[in-house]
């Protein structure tokens, strides 16, 4: 199957080892994957933050470079929410109803990365190996907007080696949110301190999720208190084997 | 002051944060229990749902229903504009009955028009007969909860309250203790006050009835006890048959207190003259209908689902937000995430506008509201109001503004993400170490309050990409 691989504005140019982690694992599993150098952000900041019709011009863009893929996968559940979510109400906004068709005809074509193993591609195993004590921190988008489930929780269960402890309120945010996380710094703050003890208290090694926006808050708390816990995204651990250490 | 600076204050006070974190936790459970338990509790949402839309489509014509019923029923229907005008009429009325004090219950209405300062400018002392708005009242603070108005306090803190305010100078914190002491306070109150003040959580249009629900039997003493009962409700809660309130009086409780039942469900219709209850009820009876900005919000296509809403407060409980900053960062009656999509719009954006930014768009409020109301999206909605009506002025020359075009302008360029990326690795070399950012700069500096920042990384994906052999 060829796909088309939505890298999102953010882990190209803050994480793009979890861009190069889905890469292998795609490939792994048979994929034969795509990058289309003219795309870009999906805009879910502008529209987030109160500026829908900056947003738009990201949405018009989306729709024009991925047009005639035949699956798009992202490693960010937040921007896949933002494109199932969002995008049509703002091309209504638009008063543009050929985006609004073009979109509908696109959406579904859209899959987060960990939808796309279990749905489209039916597996769970992906052949990794990583022996560390791992916990998984559901992003609110994977939780409430894109309701994966415990499609994460199986395919880290597959992974040979690996040690999974939950999280006692694994439904709860993390406080990024965004801009949220800089204009509501303390409140934002607040509620990380709580998602950081939740997450020592497991005594895990490595915290992780699929999205680095939460990885980024969680491990940027982390890092501050020199915890010695890490963030890697879920990509980045399917992506090792016990011939390819990837660990970083 | 906005929300930010209020949270400044409030995430400091432990106590604060002890007592919400501790109540909030259990109510929540106990919410979730009594809902999951129900076979049909998503259809129940859905018929909620279903039957305040259908409501709002027409309610110019249920509201005249509404009048006419009460009117036929002997009580009197006065309609309100704004809040001034709600004073005004329920001053009067007050007045008019020689009234020195009044009993209250049950009224976030009242908040919202900021009655009791009126009444005590006419010379009306107000009692408010909830417990915990009591003790609010008497410590002179403002509610931090819309259904646990006292949420703040633990019951040291009342038990210092009560023996300053009600002269008990023995009074221990034992809750036992507390109720009986604030249980003779208040039967006083009701036996010597003629005019009572009560808000409403439904009126049904067909027959002219009005419902509060409430949990402690204060709301049923002041509903029937004096002569006189004066009730305000915003236009939004009129229900247009008997029948719907079957689905509200199982929605309600079981989101809001998490009881299967609500314990005190008091309906009357009209005054005690009505051939239905002669005995019971007040002599006389108002109806006040405040619209208060209502109107404008029913007219916004996108925010109209505000007006769903029952006032159970289950998204404050359930908020990460809420259960940090506190009620009182809302600087409003209506708190958490339901305040701060309804205070902007009441009271407009000027006095409210960092509202819709009190929030993470977690999403856990719309999975929790019982009626489904779509609060991330009308938090998002309000956001580009309040940048809108910013970019009208020198806010279009504001940092964020600018900020935000910039973004867009390099997320169309490719080769100027490029560009601006390289300049970000070579900016960053003094302030990065080990790859991390442990202070960023201005704006971004509130990040660095208690998180590292990665450094840029030396290749970005679409770089490593251009330079990778093509894969197997």
């Amino acid at each position: 199957m060829r796909v088309s691989l939505f890298i999102t504005c953010f882990n190209d140019a803050l994480f793009p080892q979890t861009g190069q982690a889905v890469v292998t694992v795609l490939e792994r599993l048979g994929c034969a994957v795509e990058f289309r150098q003219a795309q870009s952000c999906c805009g879910q900041m502008h529209a987030n933050s109160g500026y829908p019709r900056e947003a738009v011009d990201l949405v018009r863009r989306f729709a024009a470079v991925f047009e005639d893929a035949e699956a798009i996968v992202a490693p960010a559940t937040s921007c896949v929410a933002m494109i199932r979510g969002q995008y049509p109400r703002l091309a209504r906004l638009a008063g543009d109803p050929d985006l609004e068709r073009r979109l509908e005809a696109l959406i579904p074509r859209l899959f987060e990365f960990t939808e796309f193993l279990t749905d489209r591609l039916e597996v769970e195993d992906v052949g990794a190996y990583y022996p560390h004590r791992v916990t998984y921190h559901a992003s609110c988008n994977s939780l409430r907007a894109l309701k994966l489930g415990d499609r994460a929780l199986r395919l880290l269960r597959a992974v040979r080696g690996l040690e999974l402890v939950e999280l006692t309120r694994p439904q709860e945010c993390c406080g990024f949110g965004g801009t949220f996380a800089v204009k509501n710094a303390e409140t934002s703050t607040a509620m990380l301190a709580d998602k950081l003890r939740d997450v020592l208290d497991t005594g895990a090694e490595v915290c992780t999720a699929g999205d680095n926006s939460c990885l980024m808050h969680i491990g940027g708390g982390l890092s501050r208190q020199r915890t010695g816990v890490r963030t890697v995204h879920l990509a980045e651990i399917l992506a090792c084997t016990d011939t390819v250490g990837r660990a970083p | 002051m906005s929300f930010t600076e209020r949270a400044h204050h409030s995430l400091r006070d432990s106590q604060l944060r002890r007592n919400l974190a501790k109540a909030t936790s259990t109510i929540r459970a106990k919410t979730a229990r009594v809902s999951a338990e129900l076979p049909d509790w998503e259809a129940l949402r859905d018929a909620g749902r279903a039957i305040k839309r259908e409501t709002l489509a027409e309610l110019d014509r249920h509201l005249v229903a509404l009048e006419e019923s009460v009117t036929r029923a002997g009580g009197v229907v006065h309609w309100a504009a704004d809040a001034a005008e709600a004073r005004r009429i329920i001053v009067d009325l007050a007045k008019a009955h020689g009234a020195r004090q009044v009993i209250k219950i049950k009224s976030m209405t009242t908040d919202e028009v900021e009655l009791n300062p009126a009444l005590e400018a006419a010379g009306i002392r107000p009692y408010e007969t909830d417990l915990a708005d009591m003790i609010v009242q008497m410590a002179h603070e403002k509610p931090s909860h819309l259904l646990v108005p006292a949420i703040h306090k633990n019951r040291a803190e009342i038990a210092a309250l009560f023996r300053n305010e009600m002269g008990e100078p023995e009074l221990s914190d034992r809750p036992a203790e507390l109720t009986r002491a604030a249980r003779a306070y208040l039967r006083e109150r009701f036996l010597e006050t003629p005019v009572a003040i009560s808000g409403a959580n439904f009126a049904v249009a067909e027959t002219g009835s009005v419902v509060v629900v409430e949990s402690e039997g204060n709301g049923r003493m002041c509903l029937t006890l004096p002569k006189v009962l004066i009730s305000i409700m915003g236009i939004e809660k009129v229900l247009p048959k008997w029948e719907h309130l079957e689905v509200f009086l199982q929605l309600l409780p079981r989101a809001s207190t998490g009881e299967r039942m609500n314990p005190y469900t008091s309906i009357w219709t009209g005054t005690r003259a009505h051939e239905h209850q002669a005995e019971d009820g007040p002599r006389e009876f108002h109806l006040v209908l405040l619209d208060n900005g209502r109107s404008k919000i029913l007219a916004d296509e996108v925010a109209r689902a505000t007006l769903h809403c029952i006032r159970c407060s289950r998204c404050l409980n359930v908020c990460p937000v809420y259960q940090r900053a506190g009620g009182h960062a809302y600087d409003s009656m209506y708190q958490g995430p339901i305040g701060a999509i309804v205070t902007p719009q009441i009271k407009g954006l000027d006095e409210a506008g960092s509202l819709p930014f009190a929030s993470s768009l977690c999403g856990a409020c719309q999975e929790a509201c019982p009626v489904r109301i779509p609060i991330p999206e009308i938090l998002v909605h309000l956001r580009g109001q309040v940048v809108r009506r910013s970019q009208a002025g020198l806010g279009a020359l504001g940092g964020e503004a600018l900020a935000m075009r910039a973004a867009k302008a390099m997320f169309e360029h490719p080769a100027l993400m490029g560009a601006a990326l390289a300049a970000g690795r070579v900016l960053q070399a003094p302030m990065a170490r080990d790859g991390r950012i442990e202070r960023l700069p201005w704006p971004l500096d509130g990040w660095s309050l208690g998180r590292d920042f990665p450094a840029l990384p030396k290749q970005s994906f679409r770089d490593w990409w251009k330079t990778r052999k093509a894969g197997p």
